[in-house]
């Protein structure tokens, strides 16, 4: 029973946690790009303000949209907010950990996907068909590839569900595997994509030719662009703990052991931080690469993703 | 799991992954680079292992891979770009994504024959040589597919990066054997550096299609 109470009061802090804390981290990177860039950045909190000045603005809807237009948005903010909730941070052994597994956070996120996709083809506006048409592209080699990373984690894991994956990483002696490397690489080349980050599209660009998201929500105004930015926000998070969760699943906390989440928690903290120092470094360090240069990107991480799945077969051929 | 066999796996591992994104990369700077990662890391896979097998030759093979294939031979194939001014992306044979998967094939291929082969084996030595052999079958298929000559070098010291990579697994590898292949790969990437100047004078271009031309008007 008090066990039930522990994991219950762990989920709720980490949904919380979560919840309030993904702007933050969005803002910690726009800040560390700018140190990187030699500027000196908005401050941390520039992100809530950013929320904040969008509440208060008029939401505008286009005469060319039909009814749906304002459903879209929270289609994909729901979406989004589900998988964050399901995918574990600071602590394994959730109350979420039974609802869903990595196949269900696939379909959360290829949910809100094709929800902005809709969104932005919604007014039948030319950016908005572009985008969405990109991001379709993109999703094709992206969610191949996030299917087949599954084989190689569910080979090695024997479980699907993310917090399974993350409790037999941690405990059972998997030791440094060559697929896990070649799963890190694909995965993170999917994150990138999924995240809309530099290689394949700009966060901060409203370069007209190149973008992909910000083509999306373009004709969004008001509440519903602040529910599509927070949902933008969330997803960042929700990918860095499912990177942190899988790839570096050391010290996290047991739900039912109250004295061990502020190790945990410290940890987690730190764990974000040191990926989200990575993901600046490498964003300002490398050019936004051409649209159709990004199928083969994700191609490669698809075929990564396999390579992982090969060498599984053969450790599992051989018994080592 | 011991650390001695996992840091020599995440190394061979490291070492196929440099090899294959070779075949992902457009331009011979970062072809170069890649190469560069990927025999930087063979040197310390070969300290590595002769610190663990208490074998003071593998110490010298990892020195001149450091010296020569990760520092010397880059620094040549970077001149060789600057000065060719190739600094754009070169052309290829098949399409990227043909070549990737055609790379995926011949890993699989690499496990398939490596397996059955050397069934009494110790477990460990096998995963190695099976990666051994993927990164020699991945260079040649570079070579396959670039038509630039510079890229057909690169793919070919990227094979000799594999051999070495299976000879340092191995214990018992003569050291002479070794030391002859590191410098028939200098001594070749010499002639070939004078060959490509040849190349360069007769067509304006390192693209071997002219080559190709000369040939069937030949026959």
């Amino acid at each position: 029973m008090l066990g039930f109470a522990f994991a219950f009061i762990a989920t709720v802090l980490h949904i919380v946690l979560c919840f309030v804390g993904a702007p933050l981290v969005t803002g910690i990177i726009n800040k560390l790009r700018a140190w990187a860039l030699g500027r000196r950045g908005p401050p941390l909190l520039q992100p809530y303000l950013h929320l904040a000045r969008l509440l208060r603005k008029i939401t505008l809807v286009p005469d060319t949209a039909t009814d749906l237009f304002t459903f879209w948005p929270l289609g994909a903010f729901l979406a989004l907010a589900v998988a964050t909730m399901l995918i574990p941070g600071f602590t394994t052994g959730m109350l979420t950990a039974d609802a869903g597994d990595y196949v269900t956070i696939i379909g959360l996120f290829a949910l809100a996907r094709s929800a902005t996709m809709l969104g932005g083809l919604e007014t039948g506006f030319g950016f908005g068909g572009a985008g969405a048409a990109r991001e379709a592209l993109f999703g094709i080699f992206a969610e191949g590839a996030l299917l087949v990373l599954l084989l190689a984690f569910a080979l090695l894991a024997q479980t699907t569900s993310v917090d399974g994956i993350a409790t037999a990483f941690r405990t059972a002696h998997i030791g440094i595997s060559v697929s896990l490397g070649f799963a890190l690489a694909a995965m993170l080349a999917v994150a990138l994509t999924e995240t809309g980050r530099i290689p394949t599209d700009n966060p901060s660009g409203h370069l007209e030719l190149g973008m992909v998201h910000e083509a999306m929500v373009l004709e969004y105004s008001g509440r519903l662009l602040a529910l599509l930015d927070y949902g933008g926000m969330l997803r960042l998070l929700a990918w860095m703990n499912l990177i942190g969760t899988i790839f570096l699943p050391f010290g996290m906390a047991q739900a039912t052991e109250i004295f061990s989440w502020p190790g945990g928690l410290a940890l987690w903290a730190g764990k974000l931080l040191v990926m989200a120092v990575a993901l600046s470094i490498f964003e300002v360090s490398r050019a936004k690469m051409r649209v159709f240069r990004v199928p083969e990107f994700l191609g490669a991480a698809l075929l990564l993703g396999m390579l992982a799945g090969v060498f599984l077969f053969v450790a599992a051929r051989i018994g080592a | 799991m011991s650390l001695t066999f996992s840091l020599a796996h995440l190394m061979g591992g490291i070492i196929l992954l440099c090899a294959f994104l070779q075949l992902s990369q457009r331009r011979l700077a970062a072809m170069v680079t890649l190469y560069q990662l990927e025999a930087l890391v063979l040197a310390a896979a070969a300290f590595w292992q002769g610190y663990a097998q208490h074998e003071i030759n593998l110490y010298l093979t990892g020195l001149i891979t450091f010296a020569l294939k990760a520092m010397l031979l880059p620094w040549g194939l970077r001149e060789i770009v600057q000065r060719f001014n190739m600094v754009r992306a070169v052309e290829t044979a098949l399409p990227m994504a043909a070549a990737m998967i055609l790379g995926l094939a011949l890993i699989g291929i690499a496990v398939l024959v490596v397996l059955p082969v050397t069934m009494h084996a110790i477990s460990l030595t096998r995963e190695d040589l099976a990666i051994a052999l993927s990164v020699v079958l991945l260079g040649l298929l570079l070579m396959i597919v670039r038509r630039n000559a510079l890229a057909q070098i690169i793919g070919f010291l990227s094979m000799e990066n594999g051999l070495v990579l299976a000879a340092i697994g191995m214990p018992g590898m003569p050291f002479v054997a070794e030391f002859s292949v590191a410098l028939l790969v200098l001594l070749a990437f010499l002639v070939v550096g004078v060959f490509l100047l040849r190349i360069r004078e007769h067509f304006d271009t390192l693209d071997i299609s002219g080559l190709e031309d000369i040939e069937r008007r030949g026959r």
